[in-house]
């Protein structure tokens, strides 16, 4: 027995209920779909079938739409905003209450490790809606103009890499701004999202402020689409970013896109060697890849380039991959099916392309989707695996010799979301993050976030900032002139 | 004693810090707008009075734009704050010793009188003095310290997006050229600017201003041209990282969607023109402005560094 290897720790699941299938929440109330075809969500873990959901169809997503537009105009947007921050708080609190019980679901339907869920995911929801809840009665002090006032009805869109987290993201700044939600969860994640449903119902929110409405690409679009929506939220890839921008160009609808990452992970040779692996660790296995804002490109100065590789294998071969709800697990499964694939199909053309791989060699699961930790080196800018976002736990090593070149390999991409810069030089820290093309930079850390820091990209890793201060600038109009 | 023959000017493009005529070898004609009487009946009996053949500026002459753009982009936006807010004050330096041609090019382009006239170039330079002083200032204001919960000193300060393609306003030709192109340059930006089709010679006046203090080459290219036939390049470069379509309103054929369509292919940063629904109705451009069009083109970028012993 390796000094490595920990007897089994499961989470219990006794903590949640879940139904054998769930209707639409709209209105305050939970009802059926008018049509659409429902379909499962299952544990990527092990292939189980957690529940049926409903797919939303055009109608029953203008029913919301409408819904919300009632609760807006009749209650919320005439509302204090003392009132509505007390709402949020009550939100916040329940969300911590039930943690637990949140972080149990979320693993299950994501395939996340249960100490990711426990520890990440559900205290950073409940703690954006706790910020966000102060700003409610102070919106005239956010520098955001003069007479700020809600946009509408806000149609949300999220991914299935942080369910319930990206519904905080999206769901507490729009509300303590005085719009109402429509919010779609990701088919292979919805069911936090419904769970929130109960959240709404427990802290008195008036009906039709929350809306959530399941399915797959269509019912997205059908919000997007439709015509009494005055704002969308959307985090997910930039292609259907792109998509989401092409459909309102030309309308009077808003945007924000927090869309795809290729972060560039910077190591300097006199980077703190063990905290820097930690880092790329921490950058790139973190939620299995399912990061945005991964570290899924490492540079590495030249002459450190052997010692890395070999630290970096050495822990990776430590790392423990398997069942989410043991609560020693660090890389869980992967979140479904079409991902597993879409990852072998990426280290494929990696390989292909000429690059070295190598991966941990661990056991893995017989059922569910899994994927070993992945490290390609010899990798050039030109490969696809530098150049395309792969969301999954596999990283690719390139080197540099200088700063400049550093921060042009660094820039070399279409995506500009996040980046890591590894040096104990303080004034190169500051001059590498001023070059830095990317809306987040990590500087000897990794994969921090914080609801009152604000998170967004520069170039198609989208626009418009969530969190903090700038984050309230996308969910208020202050009738800007001249 | 016969009248003097002037010397009449030949207004040309203004692209990295030059002055060239169009690729193309193209020109269009461009009249005085008709003024008092004739303009409030719409109607002239005497025939307009031509002012210069302007350049036409191609598609070839945008992207010769957007490639001086790009390269004094990294320059500018290096410049000390305190550096580019003295150079843009000294742009309205020179605008204040050009009012007179100023006056005339306002007059001869918006048909106004005189005094409106004055009152027009006065409010321009003011607003391009406001917009100057903000380059040292817009960082604080937007930026800040932000109280992580953990041992992080994590601030997030604002920066320029880089390349930005502005459609200047068709009517307000100067008060609403200088409106629309301050607030994208004193971030650092660089601009590759659209001038009103129809009055395009303030503009032109303007580029002198900017080839006489000290703005580096580049920062500000000024196209004159068919609306409707240049934009469309710029809204689908792939080297152009924002647009303002402010001009796109009461622009001959331009539709404002199919641009926000095209600029969508690599997510440029846009800039709806005014108006409601559809319709795009130009800004009144006397209004004191607010920090939306600065910000339009701005980034907020966050870095994190831990604190420790």
């Amino acid at each position: 027995m390796s000094p490595f290897e920990y007897a089994p720790a499961p989470e219990s699941r006794a903590v949640v209920d879940i139904a054998s299938s769930y209707g639409l929440f709209i209105g305050g109330e939970f009802v059926e779909a008018t049509g659409g075809t429902p379909f499962k969500t299952v544990n990527p873990a092990t292939e189980e079938v957690l529940a049926e959901v409903s797919e939303a169809t055009d109608d029953d997503v203008d029913t919301a739409v409408r819904a919300a537009r009632t609760a807006y105009t009749r209650v919320w947007s005439r509302m204090s905003g003392a009132d509505r921050g007390k709402y949020l708080f009550r939100i916040a609190r329940i969300l911590q209450e039930r943690a637990r019980e949140f972080a149990v679901l979320e693993t299950l339907d994501n395939g996340k490790p249960i100490k990711e869920a426990r520890d990440v995911d559900l205290p950073l929801a409940a703690a954006h809606f706790f910020y966000h809840a102060g700003w409610a009665d102070k919106l005239d002090h956010a520098s955001l103009g003069p007479d700020p006032r809600p946009l509408g009805v806000v149609g949300q869109v999220i991914p299935w890499n942080f369910p319930l987290l990206m519904l905080s993201w999206k769901i507490a700044p729009a509300l303590a701004c005085g719009n109402t939600v429509v919010l779609k969860p990701a088919e292979t994640t919805p069911l936090t999202a419904l769970l929130f449903a109960d959240v709404c119902r427990q802290a008195d929110l008036p009906p039709g402020v929350v809306n959530i409405v399941t399915g797959a690409g269509a019912t997205g679009q059908a919000i997007v689409d439709h015509p009494g929506i005055d704002k969308l939220a959307f985090t997910g890839s930039t292609a259907v970013g792109k998509m989401i921008a092409r459909s309102i160009a030309g309308t009077r609808k808003k945007a924000t896109l927090e869309l795809g990452g290729k972060a560039a992970n910077i190591i300097f040779d006199d980077a703190p060697i063990d905290q820097a692996v930690e880092g790329i660790v921490n950058g790139i296995f973190f939620n299995q890849g399912h990061v945005c804002c991964a570290g899924s490109r490492i540079l590495v100065q030249e002459n450190i380039a052997e010692e890395l590789d070999h630290r970096l294998k050495r822990r990776l071969a430590t790392l423990r991959v398997g069942d989410p709800m043991d609560k020693n697990t660090d890389v869980g499964a992967i979140n479904s099916r079409k991902q597993l694939e879409r990852i072998e199909e990426m280290v494929a053309v990696g390989e292909a392309e000429g690059a070295e791989r190598w991966d941990s060699g661990c056991d893995l699961p017989t059922n569910g989707f899994w994927f070993r930790p992945t490290v390609f080196s010899g990798v050039s800018q030109t490969h696809r695996i530098a150049q395309e976002e792969i969301f999954g736990p596999v990283v690719s090593v390139l080197t540099f010799r200088t700063p400049a070149e550093a921060v042009a390999k660094a820039n070399n991409t279409p995506y500009g979301l996040s980046a890591g810069i590894w040096t104990e030089k303080g004034s190169r820290i500051l001059w590498m993050a001023d070059q830095l093309r990317a809306g987040v930079v990590w500087a000897n850390t990794f994969n921090k976030f914080d609801p009152s820091s604000p998170f967004g990209g520069y170039k198609e890793s989208g626009y418009g900032r969530e969190g903090g201060r700038h984050g309230l600038e996308a969910y208020v109009t202050t009738g800007g002139r001249g | 004693m016969s009248a003097r023959v002037d010397v009449r000017k030949t207004y040309k493009l203004y692209i990295g810090g030059k002055f060239p005529r169009s690729e193309s070898g193209r020109s269009y004609e461009v009249y005085a707008a008709p003024t008092g009487a004739a303009a409030r009946r719409g109607s002239s009996s005497r025939p307009p009075t031509f002012l210069a053949n302007a350049a036409q500026g191609s598609r070839k002459d945008a992207r010769d734009a957007v490639v001086a753009a790009r390269k004094a982009q990294p320059g500018w936006a290096a410049a000390t704050a305190y550096n580019r807010g003295q150079v843009l004050y000294r742009v309205a330096e020179v605008m204040e010793s050009r009012r007179a041609q100023l006056v005339q090019d306002v007059r001869n382009s918006e048909g106004v009188g005189a005094a409106q006239a004055e009152a027009t170039v006065s409010a321009a330079i003011d607003r391009w003095v406001w917009y100057a002083g903000w380059s040292d200032k817009f960082t604080q204001v937007l930026g800040g310290l932000n109280p992580v919960a953990g041992p992080f000193f994590d601030i997030s300060a604002p920066e320029a997006t880089g390349v930005v393609a502005v459609l200047a306003p068709q009517a307000s030709s100067l008060l609403g050229l200088v409106s629309v192109v301050a607030p994208v340059i004193v971030s650092g930006n660089t601009a590759v600017v659209l001038t009103s089709e129809e009055r395009p010679l303030p503009a032109i006046t303007l580029a002198e201003c900017l080839a006489t203090s000290d703005v580096p080459g580049g920062v500000v290219n000024i196209i004159t041209g068919r609306t409707a036939e240049v934009t469309p390049w710029l809204a689908s470069h792939r080297d152009v990282n924002a647009i303002d379509l402010t001009g796109a309103a009461g622009a001959d054929g331009v539709d404002w969607g199919g641009l926000e369509l095209a600029a969508a292919d690599n997510l440029k940063r846009v800039r709806r023109p005014g108006g409601t629904g559809t319709e795009a109705v130009e800004p009144d451009f006397t209004a004191t402005p607010d920090l939306s069009r600065l910000t339009a083109f701005l980034e907020t970028k966050t870095v994190w560094h831990p604190k420790g012993r």
